[in-house]
């Protein structure tokens, strides 16, 4: 089974964000970037598949910038076997994003595409569902647990209701949720041995899309700040303001 | 701008998570908005007769029986495409934002997800939706004939019963439907209390609550006090001794209840994100430099097993 395994650079979710000076983005001199994390948990997961015997080949791609190279070398150390940087400097909505990557699948023909439900940017959380639907393939959203079959997924999925169980028949795409597992730490031979891995560069043109974006990001407002209220010093006394100040209870 | 609206189903219940939404729908299409509903032998589709839609419509058959994703795309797409919504929208959940994203792929539409406010300007449409885990708002233009969105629940809030019932409407459907997702089961923690998205109370507890055990007994005793729903952190998820579905936060669910109490919770930024819309918030922690209290209207700087029983004495002589 080979799988392919898209991962996006996003600014490091411990960083502090704010908007810029004009207010058209977020402020980003010097802002650290990362593998975003819910991708980092669809790459362990294919690295445990590969592990456990039931996959061959990990290719990991990315749509951006030329930095997202940083975060293609991050996911070779992790344990991918090659990786491709289809590089735009384009701004990119959701679809333009699935449409390339459509193109990459086309070309790679893998059995499995594995990849985070969101990004912790724009927290859209719909390529993964827009890819499937443009490849006809089924999906299985939000996974907490996989075991590969023969021929299928089993997935157990996180939903607002409890935990789903589906089988999806490969050629299939999941999306992975936080508790899928816990990302290893990327070891010293790990970042060593990337740099001898392969890493291909393409461009939309290379692969036949035209992109265009019908959603673009126009402004970046600063929510309103809640005001941090009264300490109380007793139970009692809390239930007193609840019932006659807040008029909540 | 036409609206269809996608109720939440399980295939044979319809839930009433879709009301933010049809709200959303009031406001923008008044005239112009209609309900779709999907699964086999429906139950409840009268809940949503009475706000003013033009018709609910509803696409039954036993190959709908259950919520796979894959099939109910390919409604919502047939549907889209014979009323020609030019927006066709759900309630911000796991099933919208699966369903809806891939009937947007189907459709080869955009999608806005966790709508907040929606205008229109100039002829361009203007929606407002947080980013970087809520920490920020994005404003987003779309330019497309039609498009998709989730609308965040508590930004929309409930519709106004119209009186009188939109027509009950069968679509009938043309499409083959995919077979390539088998359903096997859901499991889900059986509460017996109210949904946690929709609960005028929701109490949340954290890691330090040591056991499944002392949390059901603390944070599940005081929600039921007062009447209202369990939440609690990714760490108490994590750690097991809270159900995956009740974390509320970046990645769980978006609550906004009148009140919301938050036990043992020293309140992340992604925590922070799916309740800082309560109205009032209640901060109860042993950690007076916590973060939680930043955004708490009333803290309580104290050892929770030392308060919550007085707590839940004085809320019952409270309530009489």
């Amino acid at each position: 089974m080979k799988i392919l395994v898209p991962v996006k650079r996003v600014p490091d979710p411990y960083a502090k964000v704010a908007p810029n000076a004009d207010g058209s983005d977020i402020a980003r001199d010097s802002l650290p970037y990362a593998v975003n994390p819910f991708d980092e948990i669809a790459l362990e997961e294919a690295i445990r598949l590969k592990e456990a015997g039931s996959a061959t080949e990990i290719v990991a791609v990315s749509v951006g910038s030329e930095e997202s190279t940083e975060q293609l070398r991050t996911a070779l150390a992790m344990g991918a076997d090659r990786a491709i940087l289809v590089q735009t400097s384009d701004w990119l909505d959701a679809p333009a994003v699935a449409r390339l990557l459509a193109a990459v699948y086309r070309r790679e023909n893998p059995d499995l595409i594995l990849l985070g439900k969101q990004a912790v940017d724009m927290d859209n959380n719909q390529v993964g569902q827009m890819l499937a639907a443009m490849l006809d393939l089924p999906q299985a959203t939000f996974a907490s647990k996989i075991e590969a079959q023969s021929g299928q997924m089993r997935v157990e999925r996180e939903t607002d209701n409890g935990t789903e169980t589906v089988s999806v028949t490969l050629p299939a795409i999941i999306t992975a949720d936080l508790r899928l597992n816990e990302p290893r730490y990327v070891a010293l031979t790990g970042i060593v041995r990337a740099r001898s891995k392969p890493l291909e560069t393409l461009t939309s043109a290379d692969l036949g899309v035209s992109v265009s974006a019908s959603v673009r990001l126009v402004r970046v407002e600063t929510p309103p700040k809640r005001q941090a209220g009264k300490r109380v010093e007793s139970p009692q006394q809390l239930v007193q303001l609840l019932k006659e100040e807040a008029k909540v209870i | 701008m036409k609206i269809l609206i996608v109720a939440e189903t399980d295939g044979s219940q319809i839930s009433e998570k879709s009301l933010p939404a049809i709200a959303m729908a009031q406001r923008l299409a008044p005239n112009d908005f209609h309900i779709l509903t999907i699964g086999h032998d429906l139950q409840g589709i009268d809940k949503l007769t009475g706000y003013g839609a033009q018709a609910v419509w509803t696409a039954q058959s036993p190959d709908l029986a259950k919520p796979v994703t894959d099939k109910y795309a390919v409604v919502v797409k047939e549907a889209a495409d014979q009323l020609g919504a030019t927006v066709v929208a759900g309630t911000t959940s796991t099933f919208s934002r699966d369903l809806l994203a891939r009937a947007a792929g189907l459709m080869d539409a955009p999608m806005l997800s966790d709508v907040m406010s929606l205008e229109q300007e100039n002829g361009q449409v203007l929606a407002k939706r947080p980013i970087y885990s809520a920490n920020l708002v994005g404003v987003f233009a779309v330019d497309a004939p039609r498009f998709l969105l989730t609308a965040r629940g508590p930004a929309w809030g409930k519709p106004n019963p119209t009186g009188g019932a939109s027509e009950v409407k069968t679509l009938t459907l043309s499409s083959a439907l995919p077979n390539k997702t088998q359903w096997h089961s859901l499991t889900a923690a059986a509460q017996g209390r109210p949904d946690l998205t929709q609960a005028r109370v929701v109490v949340s507890g954290g890691r330090p609550l040591k056991d499944a055990a002392t949390f059901e007994q603390y944070i599940g005793g005081l929600a039921d006090t007062l009447g209202g729903a369990v939440g609690a952190t990714r760490a108490a998820v994590d750690s097991g001794i809270a159900a995956n579905e009740l974390q509320v936060g970046q990645t769980g669910k978006t609550v906004a209840p009148d009140l919301y109490i938050a036990v043992a919770v020293s309140g992340s930024v992604q925590h922070l994100a799916g309740m800082k819309d309560s109205k009032v918030i209640v901060a109860i922690n042993i950690d007076p430099e916590a973060p939680i209290f930043s955004v708490a209207d009333y803290g309580l700087v104290a050892d929770l097993y030392q308060v919550l029983p007085t707590l839940q004495e004085e809320i019952k002589k409270a309530k009489g």
